[in-house]
């Protein structure tokens, strides 16, 4: 629980200063930092116990079935981190209160500090690697805002993007590496992951994973070839620069390296890969930031050194370069805190943070002053001096590395060349900042000193510097033992950190990177003329036109894919659908099951001949839309005889009615449409489409085989078993329909009285131009009404009637149902509205089909909350047996009113369509001057219903 | 028989999609409901072929799965409301955009692929 509140406490502290901020800057100063002295406190507290060695944990699952748990640990690495985090934190909190100007949200910017502390806190503290990538995101999302918190600067804003771009991409990379280590791990958990750095490192897909992570890694702590962001994000206010890029954001890469260590370093691939890279970082970012002009620019830069030299100490993979490597890093935060600070109120003092400007502060700020030289040392790596430990423990390994064989001289020699500039840029700090004359037309004049309050941080972490370069075993000792001892696991190396070890190479190395240091810097006026002529290039130019070639090619791609045209989407879709299919298809080791295939009979032959002839007529006659439709009937025809051929009643009677009323309904609508297909696809779009239909129907047909010749085994036996016992009926594809599985049926007749209301209202205020003719030229009949056909259709109603209550009733039991006895009085009611007419319908059957078909689903639906009367789960049907006087014994059950509700749905929701449609085309035929209006009045529009 | 039944959702596939991809209203309508048979066909089919079989209890010996049938008793009903819907929607377009393409233009020039 404890190391839960530790993550927590910051992240509830992130709202007090909204509440407080009204009551003035400094008491929302103060209420900022009470969580995280709180949560520094309770890291204080446990610090006994890690140092003893002991790891605690916490546990709290969250997402347990994805291997997400909110674990938690806090170990020597975590508990070094975690005072780093915290204590700079509240240092910066301290001087933010001073630096942020007073029409900035000083919550917003403690609110955000806060939420990355516990991001920050929750990295270091994970011991899940999928909850450490969570916490690694939110530091992605946070240092977004805070780099760009002056939001209405462009430079911050571009900066941020630029942050978030790179950093975020490392992020995926991450993910990724994390979920292919699951895959051999078979765990998140730290613990298990470490204990199978062996097998990770054996296995097939090890530089894969290696890569992703250190994507990761070198993305956050700003490693070449990823470096340019850090210098861009310097537009951020300096405390978030002063914490981002000391103590948290760039160090959750290198902390991300040594938390990994046990489980990927110990290869050659780790070696090479994390070595070079840090080697290169740490050339490239030392030289550029002797040529910064920009205070800030020149920080930024030694910070993307100092994290190259850090990278470089984990990628040598010596135990004492570990310990090494641990050491800078908390050195190299508490030097580098306080120069961005001692920055930030050199810039708040004087209004600008060019080096050519700003000269001789010295007379006017001497504590700051004095301060900031003192950390500048530090970083240049005087003796007495944190830096100056860690720096000669880096060149000690450097010298010991034999890695490399003969070349082994390289890494000393780049290392003293890195040590050279490394000097160079800090007494170019000192010097330009401080001395070198009187300061050019600075914005404010005369500067003098800040705010005391605004110097304590720096003072604090100044006093750090000395007092751990002066006696580091009595203050830096154990912390360093504790976090080397979770990286290393049990055994700890034999090491010695002292300020004089004699006179040896590493000492010597650090001398001639003193005197090469302060010679470069000497020589600066030809070197900076140089650095102007081949070096100036603007990382942010170059980023963000390749952004907008992306954006371009981005671009492209939609206007491929989306072209505004059905038939590209169609196609598109179709294709992607082949593909997938044909791939899976492809990959089967065997098509066909081990069912035998069967001989064909002469009368089934004959019919699927007909059905194919049918189907391709429809293909090759579809520019004469009439004749298409004809064969379409045919198709359909012959599709209900197949059902009928394979034991499927109930289907057949159902597709043989929905076959009429569909084609009724297509030849209604083809009355308002052209009665021929232009012929406008080309011979290239004719040839694709061939293709693509010949390549989905192949696939079908495989399946279909694929399927056919598999043994059988159907979950139906439970609802055959069932279907009398259960449901009261000995139909059971009825009882299926309208019991077992009711509330999905519930879920279709609603749907398709949805369509229904829906064809309403599209057909509401519609204005067609009426035909006067038919394809071929033809009018149409003005009397369509032929007397037979009436007469007959008026004889045949009260019959069709009746079939269709028959069918109903039986349903239960024999072939039939709701669906099929509405779709046959549909039919018998349609036939009326063929042969007589809408007007004279309308006259007789006074019906809204649209409150005929909602009272469907009202009744299907009552039906299924009566069972909640009787204290049943809903739908729960019953059926019971009665004795009717003269027709015998009749069963009665609950399902029936079900079917009912559905009998009335289909036959609202089609009569619905199919007058609507009709009334349309009937209105064409009133009365009318054939010439003088083109559309249709909009009185058909008003009719009733 | 099982070859001839895949011959025959084969055909309806590609006719459906054929018709499918053409860019005038009225032939998707009947390509769509051409492919509306052969998935029906197919959900059909994964009950297996059972001539001379049935689905009421009590009535014959061999029962045919009554499962499939029931999914595509609904289908079918389900596919005349989605083609009405779509017919509906079609005119609609066609009296809103003054033509029948299904890119809302009467020209050939997207003819080129």
């Amino acid at each position: 629980m404890m190391l839960l509140a530790i993550i927590l406490l910051p992240m509830i502290g992130a709202a007090v200063p909204f509440m407080t901020e009204r009551m003035g800057r400094t008491l929302c100063a103060y209420s900022a930092a009470i969580g995280p002295l709180i949560a520094l406190g309770l890291l204080v507290s446990s610090a006994p116990t890690i140092f003893g060695g002991e790891v605690l944990y916490s546990q709290t699952s969250w997402l347990p079935s994805l291997g997400l748990n909110l674990n938690l640990r806090l170990d020597g690495l975590s508990l070094m981190f975690g005072f780093l985090i915290v204590g700079i934190g509240l240092l910066v909190i301290l001087y933010a209160r001073y630096y942020l100007a007073q029409r900035d949200s000083l919550a917003k910017l403690y609110a955000l500090l806060q939420l990355f502390m516990m991001a920050m806190l929750g990295i270091v503290m994970s011991d899940n690697l999928m909850l450490l990538i969570v916490f690694w995101e939110i530091t992605s999302l946070v240092s977004f805002l805070l780099i760009g918190y002056w939001s209405n600067q462009s430079d911050a804003r571009k900066g941020a993007r630029m942050a978030l771009a790179v950093t975020g991409a490392g992020g995926l990379c991450l993910i990724a590496g994390a979920l292919l280590i699951e895959r051999i791990v078979g765990s998140f958990e730290l613990g298990a992951i470490f204990a199978a750095g062996d097998e990770i490192r054996a296995h097939s897909s090890y530089p894969v994973i290696l890569i992703l992570v250190l994507l990761g890694a070198f993305t956050k702590s700003a490693q070449f070839p990823f470096q340019f962001w850090l210098p861009h994000a310097m537009s951020a206010p300096t405390p978030v620069s002063a914490y981002l890029h000391s103590a948290t954001m760039v160090k959750a890469g290198v902390f991300l390296l040594a938390r990994m260590y046990p489980a990927l370093a110990g290869t050659e691939w780790w070696f090479y890969l994390v070595t070079f890279t840090g080697m290169a970082t740490m050339l490239f970012g030392a030289y550029n930031a002797l040529f910064k002009h920009d205070l800030k620019g020149l920080l930024a830069y030694s910070t993307i050194s100092h994290l190259g030299l850090i990278t470089m100490l984990f990628g040598f993979g010596t135990q004492l370069a570990v310990v090494a490597g641990i050491f800078h890093i908390i050195n190299h935060a508490t030097f580098k805190a306080s120069l961005f600070m001692a920055a930030g109120i050199i810039d708040h003092e004087t209004g600008t943070r060019d080096m050519r400007k700003i000269n001789g502060m010295w007379k006017y700020m001497p504590h700051t002053a004095l301060l900031a030289m003192v950390a500048a040392l530090a970083m240049a790596g005087v003796p007495l001096l944190n830096g100056f430990l860690s720096k000669e423990m880096f060149f000690s390994e450097a010298l010991h590395l034999e890695s490399m064989g003969m070349f082994s001289w390289i890494f000393p020699l780049l290392a003293t060349l890195a040590g050279v500039f490394s000097v160079a840029y800090s007494v170019r700090f000192i010097h330009d900042v401080f001395f070198n004359g009187e300061p050019i037309d600075l914005p404010k004049f005369p500067p003098h000193e800040p705010p005391r309050y605004m110097i304590v941080p720096v003072e604090v972490l100044v006093g750090l510097c000395l007092l751990v370069g002066i006696v580091p075993n009595l203050t830096v000792a154990p912390f360093l033992e504790a976090a080397s001892l979770a990286v290393l696991g049990e055994q700890m190396p034999e090491y010695h950190i002292a300020i004089w070890h004699g006179v040896n190479l590493p000492l010597i190395m650090s001398m001639v990177a003193m005197a090469g240091g302060l010679i470069m810097y000497s020589q600066r006026t030809g070197l900076f003329a140089f650095y102007e002529r081949k070096f100036r290039h603007d990382e942010k130019i170059v980023f963000e036109s390749r952004v907008q070639f992306s954006v371009r090619v981005a671009q492209r791609f939609t206007d491929f894919i989306q072209n505004n045209s059905l038939q590209r989407y169609m196609a598109l879709l179709i294709a992607t659908a082949v593909a997938a299919i044909g791939y899976a298809l492809w990959t089967m080791p065997q098509l066909l099951g081990p069912v035998a295939i069967s001989d064909i009979e002469p009368v089934s032959l004959l019919g699927a001949v007909i059905l194919i002839i049918g189907a391709f007529g429809t293909v090759l006659l579809h520019h004469n839309r009439l004749a298409a439709l004809l064969l379409l009937s045919v198709v359909g025809l012959i599709v209900s005889l197949i059902f009928v051929r394979y034991s499927a009643p109930d289907l057949a009677l159902t597709q043989l009615s929905v076959e009429v009323v569909t084609i009724v309904l297509l030849m209604l609508a083809l009355y308002f449409m052209p009665q021929l297909t232009p012929n406008e696809s080309g011979n290239k779009r004719v040839a694709r489409d061939i293709l693509l239909a010949g390549a989905a129907g192949i696939g079908m047909g495989l399946i279909t085989l694929a399927i056919l010749t598999q043994p059988f085994s159907s979950i139906s036996d439970y609802y055959l078993a069932n279907s009398v016992s259960g449901g009261g009926g000995a139909n059971v594809v009825n009882v299926i329909l309208v019991d077992f599985r009711g509330f999905d049926t519930l879920g279709e007749i609603t749907v398709l009285a949805i369509a229904a209301v829906g064809i309403y209202a599209m057909l509401n205020g519609l204005h067609l131009p009426l035909p006067q003719a038919d394809g071929e030229g033809r009018r149409w009949d003005k009397e369509p009404h032929p007397p037979i056909l009436a007469v007959m259709a008026r004889i045949l109603l009260p019959l069709a009637l009746m079939v269709s209550m028959f069918i109903f009733l039986r349903g239960h039991n024999a072939p039939g149902g709701g669906f099929i006895a509405g779709l046959v009085t549909s039919v018998a009611l349609i036939l009326q509205y063929v042969a007589s007419g809408t007007a004279w319908m309308q006259q007789r059957l006074r019906w809204r089909y649209r409150r005929v078909a909602v009272s469907g689903v009202l009744i299907a639906t009552l039906t299924g909350i009566g069972s909640w009367v009787f204290g049943y789960p809903f739908l729960t049907s019953t059926f019971s047996h009665i004795h009717w006087p003269v027709v015998g014994d009749f069963e009665l059950a609950s399902a029936m009113a079900f079917d009912i509700g559905v009998y009335i749905t289909v036959v609202g929701a089609t009569m619905l369509i199919l007058a609507h449609l009709g009334k349309l085309a009937q209105s064409s035929h009133s009365p009318r001057p054939a010439t003088s209006k083109p559309y249709s009045s909009p009185e058909l529009t008003k009719g009733e219903d | 028989m099982e070859i001839l039944m895949a011959t025959v959702i084969a055909v309806l596939t590609s006719c459906g999609v054929y018709l499918l991809l053409r860019g005038r209203t009225f032939p998707i309508i009947l390509g769509l409901t051409l492919l509306t048979y052969g998935v029906n066909l197919f959900i059909f089919i994964s009950g297996r072929l059972n001539p001379g079989s049935s689905t009421i209890i009590g009535v014959g010996e061999q029962y045919a799965d009554p499962l499939p049938q029931a999914l595509v008793l609904t289908a079918i009903v389900i596919s005349f409301a989605m083609t009405a819907f779509v017919l509906v929607l079609a005119l609609r377009a066609r009296a809103e955009l003054g033509n029948d393409h299904v890119d809302g233009r009467n020209s050939v020039e997207d003819v080129k692929s």
